[in-house]
C-alpha cells in the first residue's frame, strides 16, 4: 500500500479509483455526465452551497448524528468497545437523505426542473420524494415492480410525499433494473431532470458526488470519538451494498493508516456459485455496469446476476468503485455475514441496546463481534448504524415465521 | 475488415443510393431460427447487417430491443454464441458488412485481445458498443485495429461542437447519428431536424453518416435515406419476431426488411435528388 497517497485525490479527472470507475455511458449522457460534473466543482467551490446544506442538515436531516457507546454489546461480546454512528436517527431514517438533501440542492443549481430516482427497499426513494417536497420539485421514482409488491409501506410513503412511484417491469424487476429504468428516462428527458442517483456507483461524478456528501457521517464520528475518547478507533465498519453509509464514514478515516477498515457484504444464503448473495467483491469480478467499471455479480458471459440478500437495501449486484480500489490495494477488509446471521444480530441489539436496527447495518453488526474480540478490551470500533429497522419488522417477522 | 465497409458505402455512393442497415438480435427468438433470418437479409436488401449481441442491463435500449435481448438470453444466447452465427454467415456471404452491436461488459469478461481475434476470424467488420464512449474506448479500439475491425462512434443531438471533435478523433467505418434523445425506437425522429443536423455533421467529416434510434416506418426511412447516408431499423424488424411465432418469424422479418430497404433504395429515385 502506498502510505503517501492523497487519499483526498482520488478519483482522478477521468473518474477512477485505480482500474475501477469511469463513465461508460451512451454518447446521449456523455455531454450530461461532463456538464453535471461542472456543476459540482463549481458548487464545491461555493461557501454558500457548502452553507445551505449545513443548514439544512442542522434544522432539518437532524445532524450531526449521536455517537453512542453500546456499552451491552460491549459486554456482550466481551472485547473492544463498541461506538454506534447513529445515522439512523436522522429525518427519513437512514443515512440516504445526506446524499439526496445535496443532490437535489446541486440539481436547482443548475436549473433543473425535474428529479427522477431509482429505488430498491425504498430508503433512497422515500428520501429523494421527501427532499422534493420540501424543494417543490416534481419527484419520479423508478422502482422495479417485484420491490414494489415487496415494499408497500415504503411506496404509500413516496406517494404521501408527491411522487410518482413508476413501476420497472422489465428484467427482474428489481434494483438494478429500475436504475437501468433510470437511466433510460434520463437519456430520454436531458434538457430539464435531474438523475439523483442513491448509492455512490454510475458514471463519474458520482462515486465522488454521492462520497463526498456522505462524507459527512465520517467527518462527525471521527471528531466525536476524538472527543470521547481522546484517539481515534482501531476499527470502523459498515455494511456495502451499493456502499454509500460505508464510504461516507470510512472516507475521513482513510489517511490514519492505524484505523482497521472494514465493510460488510451480504452473503445472502451463502457465496458460491448459486450466486444467492449479493457479495459482488467476495463473490464477484470486475465488469462494467450502470456507467462504471466494478465488481459485479455476472455469469461467464458477463450477463450480470440478480444476487439475493434479506435486505433489501444491499441487494444490488455491483458496488461502488471506490470500494473495489480500497479492496484490491488492501486499504478495506471486506468481510460477509449471511440472511441468517443479520437476523441473529438484528434481535440482538433490540433486547440489548432497545435500538432496532435496519437489516442492513444488521450485517455489519454480525461480524462487529469478531473484530472486537480480535482487538480485545483496549480496542474502539464505530460501526455506522445507517437505517432504522422499523421498515423491517414485516420481513423479519416473516423469516422468524411470525404472522402479524 | 473495414474494406468490405468501406467499399459497400464506396459503391452505393456511386449509385446515389443510402444503404440500408438492418438490425436483429443474435439468438432472437433462437440460434437456428436467428441464423435463418440473419443468411437471407442482404436478399432481402439489407446493404450492410448490425448484429445485436444481448446484454442483461441494455440501459440504452427501448422496449423492443430489451426484449428481443432478453429472448435471446432465454434461448442461450451469448457473445460467443453471436460470434458463432458470424462464422456461420461468412461461410454463405463474404461481401456484406457486418457490424456487432451491444454493451461493454460481455466485450470485457471475454478480454479485449481475444475477442478481436475471434472477431476477425468469424468474419466481423465493425462494432458498436453502445457505453463505450470514446474517453474509454482506448483500449478496445487498440486491440481491434490490428483486425481492421472498425469500432464505431456515435454523435447525438447532445453532442456539441467541442465534443464532436472528441468524437471524431480517429474515428473509422462510419459515424453513428442517433436521431433521437432517448432510447433505440421509443420515439419517432424529426426528419428536418436530423436533416439540419447531418449537414452539419458532414461539414466535420468525410465519413459515410448513418443514423438510427428512431426510425421505424418505411416513409421515415425513405425521408431520412435523401441526406443520409445510411438508415438503420432495428425495433421495428425485432418486433415482427416478437409478434409472431417461430415459423413465420422469418418470413415476416424478412418482409419488414424488404419493405424498408426497398424504402432506403429507392428514395433519391424518387425525389430525383442527388445529396
Amino acid at each position: 500500500m502506498d502510505a503517501r497517497r492523497n487519499w483526498q485525490d482520488l478519483p482522478d479527472e477521468r473518474g477512477r479509483f485505480g482500474a475501477y470507475g469511469g463513465r461508460y455511458v451512451a454518447e446521449t449522457l456523455m455531454p450530461l455526465v461532463l456538464d453535471l460534473e461542472k456543476a459540482y466543482r463549481a458548487a464545491q467551490a461555493d461557501p454558500a452551497f457548502q452553507a445551505q446544506m449545513d443548514d439544512f442538515w442542522t434544522h432539518y436531516v437532524g445532524r450531526p448524528s449521536p455517537l453512542y457507546f453500546a456499552e451491552r454489546l460491549t459486554e456482550h461480546f466481551g472485547g473492544a468497545k463498541i461506538y454506534f454512528k447513529r445515522d439512523e436517527l436522522n429525518h427519513t431514517g437512514a443515512h440516504k437523505i445526506n446524499n439526496c438533501l445535496g443532490q437535489v440542492l446541486l440539481a436547482k443549481r443548475m436549473g433543473k426542473t425535474r428529479i427522477i430516482a431509482e429505488t430498491g427497499a425504498g430508503q433512497h426513494g422515500v428520501a429523494t420524494a421527501t427532499i422534493c417536497a420540501r424543494f417543490g420539485l416534481p419527484c419520479v421514482v423508478f422502482m422495479g415492480a417485484t420491490d414494489i409488491e415487496r415494499q408497500k409501506p415504503n411506496v404509500f410513503r413516496m406517494k404521501l410525499l408527491g411522487a410518482e412511484v413508476r413501476p420497472v417491469a422489465s428484467g427482474a424487476a428489481t434494483l438494478k433494473d429500475a436504475m437501468n429504468e433510470a437511466l433510460r428516462d434520463w437519456v430520454t428527458n436531458v434538457h430539464d431532470t435531474f438523475y439523483c442517483i442513491g448509492t455512490v456507483a454510475g458514471p463519474h461524478p458520482y462515486p465522488e458526488m454521492v462520497r463526498d456528501f456522505q462524507s459527512v457521517i465520517g467527518r462527525e464520528a471521527r471528531a466525536q470519538i476524538l472527543e470521547r475518547e481522546g484517539r481515534l478507533p482501531d476499527a470502523v465498519m459498515a455494511c456495502v451494498g451499493g456502499g454509500s453509509n460505508a464510504i461516507g464514514l470510512f472516507h475521513a478515516f482513510l489517511d490514519d493508516e492505524d484505523v482497521k477498515i472494514y465493510g460488510v457484504e451480504a452473503a445472502g444464503r451463502g457465496i458460491d456459485d448459486r450466486f444467492e448473495h449479493s457479495a459482488a467483491i467476495r463473490g464477484g469480478r470486475p465488469g462494467v455496469l450502470h456507467g462504471n467499471r466494478t465488481y459485479l455479480l455476472q455469469n461467464a458471459d458477463g450477463q450480470i446476476l440478480e444476487g439475493h440478500s434479506i435486505s433489501a437495501g444491499l441487494d444490488y449486484p455491483g458496488v461502488g468503485p471506490e470500494h473495489s480500489y480500497l479492496n484490491d490495494i488492501g486499504r478495506a477488509k471486506y468481510l460477509s455475514a449471511t440472511d441468517d446471521e443479520a437476523l441473529a444480530a438484528f434481535q440482538l441489539c433490540a433486547k440489548l441496546e432497545g435500538i432496532l436496527p435496519a437489516l442492513e447495518p444488521s450485517h455489519a453488526l454480525a461480524r462487529v463481534g469478531d473484530i472486537a474480540r480480535e482487538l480485545g478490551p483496549n480496542g474502539l470500533i464505530i460501526m455506522n448504524l445507517c437505517g432504522r429497522g422499523d421498515k423491517d419488522v414485516f420481513t423479519v417477522a416473516d423469516a422468524l415465521g411470525v404472522k402479524l | 475488415m473495414t474494406a468490405r465497409l468501406d467499399k459497400r458505402f464506396a459503391d452505393l455512393k456511386q449509385r446515389n443510393r443510402a444503404a440500408f442497415i438492418a438490425y436483429i438480435m443474435a439468438n432472437d427468438p433462437d440460434h437456428e431460427t436467428c441464423f435463418d433470418i440473419l443468411r437471407q437479409l442482404p436478399t432481402a436488401g439489407a446493404d450492410v447487417i448490425e448484429l445485436g449481441f444481448p446484454f442483461s442491463d441494455p440501459m440504452a435500449d427501448g422496449p423492443s430491443v430489451q426484449k428481443a435481448g432478453q429472448r435471446a438470453l432465454k434461448a442461450g444466447g451469448s457473445l460467443r454464441k453471436t460470434l458463432d452465427l458470424v462464422t456461420r454467415f461468412r461461410a454463405h456471404d463474404k461481401d456484406t458488412p457486418l457490424i456487432l452491436m451491444g454493451y461493454t461488459n460481455p466485450v470485457e469478461q471475454m478480454g479485449h485481445t481475444a475477442f478481436a481475434e475471434e472477431a476477425h476470424k468469424a468474419g466481423v467488420d465493425g462494432c458498436i458498443i453502445v457505453d463505450l464512449p470514446p474517453e474509454e474506448d482506448a483500449p478496445l479500439r487498440a486491440a481491434l485495429s490490428p483486425h481492421q475491425i472498425s469500432l464505431i462512434r456515435l454523435a447525438a443531438p447532445t453532442t456539441n461542437d467541442e465534443r464532436l471533435k472528441t468524437v471524431l478523433e480517429g474515428v473509422s467505418g462510419f459515424l453513428y447519428y442517433v436521431s433521437v434523445v432517448g432510447v433505440t425506437g421509443a420515439k419517432a425522429a424529426v426528419t428536418t431536424q436530423v436533416r439540419t443536423a447531418l449537414e452539419h455533421l458532414k461539414q466535420a467529416t468525410s465519413l459515410p453518416i448513418a443514423v438510427g434510434f428512431g426510425v421505424r416506418a418505411p416513409e421515415a426511412a425513405r425521408a431520412l435515406a435523401l441526406t443520409a447516408d445510411a438508415v438503420v431499423v432495428g425495433s421495428a424488424i425485432v418486433d415482427e419476431i416478437a409478434n409472431s411465432g417461430k415459423p413465420e418469424a422469418v418470413e415476416r422479418v424478412l418482409r419488414k426488411v424488404k419493405l424498408l430497404s426497398d424504402a432506403v433504395h429507392t428514395a433519391r429515385d424518387l425525389e430525383g435528388l442527388s445529396p
